[in-house]
């Protein structure tokens, strides 16, 4: 069945204020016929009572009610569609500097971004942050639109000149993978149907990009790394014995009858098997949740990781961290946290602010007393308890924190280990 | 080297498992909202897989409006058996007889609302720390923002201009007392999601869901069950129709859809040509165009 066997791509979109990002996303969703007749008549209903005399796409994806009010989108909002060549989850995020903490939060399960450009303003301040933001969380795919440019009479000057502009701005970036597309996404030229106004650009469409980019290499399946989750023990007369270690896979390909080693013990072992929902698989990689028995009785328990044996982790207490700052409390030096890893959760303190990054040069500001909210910055945190670790640019998930404030339970930081 | 690819299915499948196994292991008293309705009975089926071969570790909570498909009860209590999982029943009469709530009159009188009094006083009652329910953001405007891991005021309520930021899968289920979480594994799916894997899986469902001879009332457009539940109005009158329902709320206000599919194929076939969503069914999101984000801030699923 060929619906059953189509990947799944997760992507965010980040644009300013008016670029055209719910339009654009209303298209997609438009032209892959992924919109309902009574969500149409919904939205028709709108722009019309609105005074329009066009239907206004970015009402698809406007949910809540003060931001109808205002216009404007405040929070990740996540839409699906499906083609027959893949499904999409899009992760909606607003431009605003005030909320950077959102964009972070699209952006940190991304496979690809899209980075919106108004091809009258070309480069912005906000364009330098969006693309940092996506180079900072590793989004391993970009494609720039260069939008509005039924605005510029479908210029092929402007196209060349914001993309020249970009290019040089992207050598500071991490970003390997970046397609630049002309579109008008009030008229669709580009986004799916390829565009009549513009003969001179040669590639491919928007809907093509994100249908046929290569993500089967996105996770890490070279570095083992199974954090456990809970221990499964039905302890019933049919299982009386049965000790499976359940959890989700977050790097590597592990085989049965592979030597593995346990996290803190040490223990080394083999595995016994694999089970994926009650059926044994020979080989699990990411990003399954599985459950694995071990030949020998080890006692591992929620927070314990389960490596190859020489292929480990860091494993430390002090850490260098680029964290977003998510609190209106800025963060200060040796304040105490909760910090979550995988599925493990410690106490730590802030040993450190070694110095924030200006988002809009990328310029490193030194000597600083605090963080504010919206804020990146390098701090150096000791947490209470030994934590198994890679560097996120070698894994996305087990180089990732959350910081939580132990009073209010809020997540107010995300880091990013170094 | 091979390709080491899963389809969105067993990637939605992983997920929603991943998340099933954290609500098990971060919260103290968490239990599974069984509304019978197929994004319930689906959850169910993930949450037996995430802990097989041990049983699921927390009861299903099923909030009986009294105003349910029969159909529906015996399915729930056929599943549980099966399972071997602990059931509670809040029930909205009792509400009622109690004089917690009280009941809508009138024609297009509905229980939908009175749901929330019950649900919340079964939370308190049973001092249940977190709800898994089966919402999916695909299903209304008001839920694309919603988080997996929502947390809820010692109201119940939900503030969507503070929800805690999720980032990679890292959920943050700490609180202070007397809080609680909703929390919904299945978030990322779509319906077609669904259907594709309850086929998958050979999942079994009420029968409401295939087609089936009711007799009906169509009211503003909304075919609905007739049913001791429901009052005619002047110029109403009883039709028996060929129908199948796409969702299973209350019998008074689930609109079914006129349909031949009586197999889950050509379900999917139905669903992949239909153009109306699935909430467009249901009476008591048409109250108003802000209807789910209402109910919600006060502390529906």
């Amino acid at each position: 069945m060929k619906y059953q066997d189509i990947e799944l791509l997760r992507f965010t979109t980040a644009g300013s204020v008016d670029d055209g990002k719910s339009t654009l996303i209303g298209r997609l969703l438009y032209d892959s016929k992924s919109i309902f007749q009574d969500q149409l008549d919904a939205v028709e209903k709108s722009s019309k009572n609105k005074g329009f005399d066009y239907v206004d796409l970015s009402l698809l994806t406007d949910g809540l009610k003060s931001e109808r009010e205002q216009g404007i989108t405040i929070d990740v909002a996540y839409r699906y569609f499906a083609t027959p060549k893949r499904k999409f989850i899009v992760a909606d995020t607003p431009g605003h500097i005030q909320y950077t903490r959102n964009m972070v939060t699209g952006a940190s399960t991304a496979n690809l971004a899209i980075i919106l450009i108004d091809a009258r303003k070309g480069m912005l301040e906000q364009t330098h942050r969006h693309s940092f933001i996506a180079s900072l969380l590793r989004i391993p795919h970009a494609i720039v639109c260069i939008n509005k440019m039924d605005l510029v009479d479908y210029s092929e000057d402007v196209f060349n000149k914001i993309v020249a502009d970009f290019k040089a701005f992207a050598t500071r970036l991490s970003i390997s993978d970046i397609q630049f597309i002309p579109i008008s996404a009030l008229l669709g030229d580009n986004v799916v149907n390829p565009s009549e106004n513009m003969d001179w650009f040669k590639g491919s469409t928007l809907m093509y990009h994100l249908e046929t980019v290569h993500i089967s290499s996105d996770y890490n399946h070279i570095d083992c790394r199974f954090p456990i989750q809970s221990v499964i023990r039905p302890q019933t007369h049919e299982h009386r014995d049965f000790r499976g270690f359940a959890g989700r896979i977050d790097g590597g390909v592990f085989k049965v009858g592979d030597k593995v080693k346990s996290l803190p013990s040490g223990f080394v072992s083999t595995v016994k098997t694999i089970e994926l929902n009650g059926e044994a698989i020979t080989e699990a990689f990411a990003p399954m949740s599985i459950t694995m028995t071990l030949a020998d009785e080890i006692d591992n328990s929620r927070g314990d990781m389960i490596v190859r044996e020489n292929n480990v982790p860091e494993v430390g207490q002090d850490l260098k961290v680029l964290v977003t700052w998510m609190s209106t409390t800025p963060l200060q030096a040796r304040t105490k946290l909760v910090v979550k890893h995988t599925t493990n959760e410690c106490l730590a303190v802030v040993k450190e602010l070694n110095y924030k990054i200006d988002i809009n040069t990328l310029h490193r500001i030194e000597e600083i007393q605090e963080v504010a909210m919206n804020e990146i910055a390098k701090i150096s945190i000791r947490t209470s308890k030994p934590i198994f670790y890679d560097a996120y640019k070698k894994n996305r998930q087990t180089g990732s924190i959350i910081i939580i404030d132990e009073q209010t339970n809020e997540t107010i930081g995300a880091g990013m280990i170094i | 080297m091979s390709n080491y690819v899963i389809n969105h299915l067993r990637e939605l499948e992983s997920e929603a498992i991943f998340v099933i196994r954290e609500i098990a292991a971060q919260f103290e008293n968490p239990v599974l909202l069984f509304s019978g309705g197929k994004d319930s009975i689906l959850l169910t089926h993930l949450a037996k897989k995430a802990f097989y071969p041990a049983k699921i570790p927390f009861p299903l909570i099923h909030v009986d409006t009294g105003h349910n498909f029969p159909e529906t009860i015996a399915f729930r209590d056929s599943l549980v058996d099966k399972l071997g999982v602990q059931l509670i029943v809040g029930s909205v009469q009792e509400s009622i007889d109690k004089g917690r709530v009280k009941e809508e009159t009138g024609a297009d009188a509905s229980r939908n609302a009175l749901q929330i009094i019950s649900l919340l006083d079964t939370i308190e009652e049973y001092k249940v720390d977190a709800a898994m329910g089966g919402a999916r953001r695909d299903e209304e405007k008001a839920r694309a923002k919603e988080r997996f891991f929502s947390h809820r005021d010692e109201f119940g309520q939900w503030d969507p201009k503070n929800q805690r930021p999720e980032l990679w899968n890292l959920f943050n289920g700490r609180k202070n007392y007397g809080e609680h979480f909703r929390v919904f594994p299945i978030s990322n799916w779509t319906e077609m999601d669904v259907w594709e894997y309850i086929k998958l899986e050979n999942i079994d469902l009420p029968s409401l869901y295939f087609s089936h001879q009711r007799d009906c009332v169509v009211r503003d457009g909304v075919i609905l069950a007739n049913s001791e539940f429901i009052k005619l109005k002047p110029g109403e009158e009883v039709v028996n129709m060929t129908i199948r329902y796409r969702t299973c709320g209350d019998m008074p206000i689930t609109g079914a859809v006129k349909s031949e599919a009586d197999d889950i194929t050509k379900i999917i076939e139905e669903i992949a040509t239909t153009r109306i969503t699935e909430r467009g069914g249901r009476a008591d999101d048409k109250r108003a165009e802000t209807a789910m984000e209402d109910r919600k801030k006060q502390g529906y699923f």
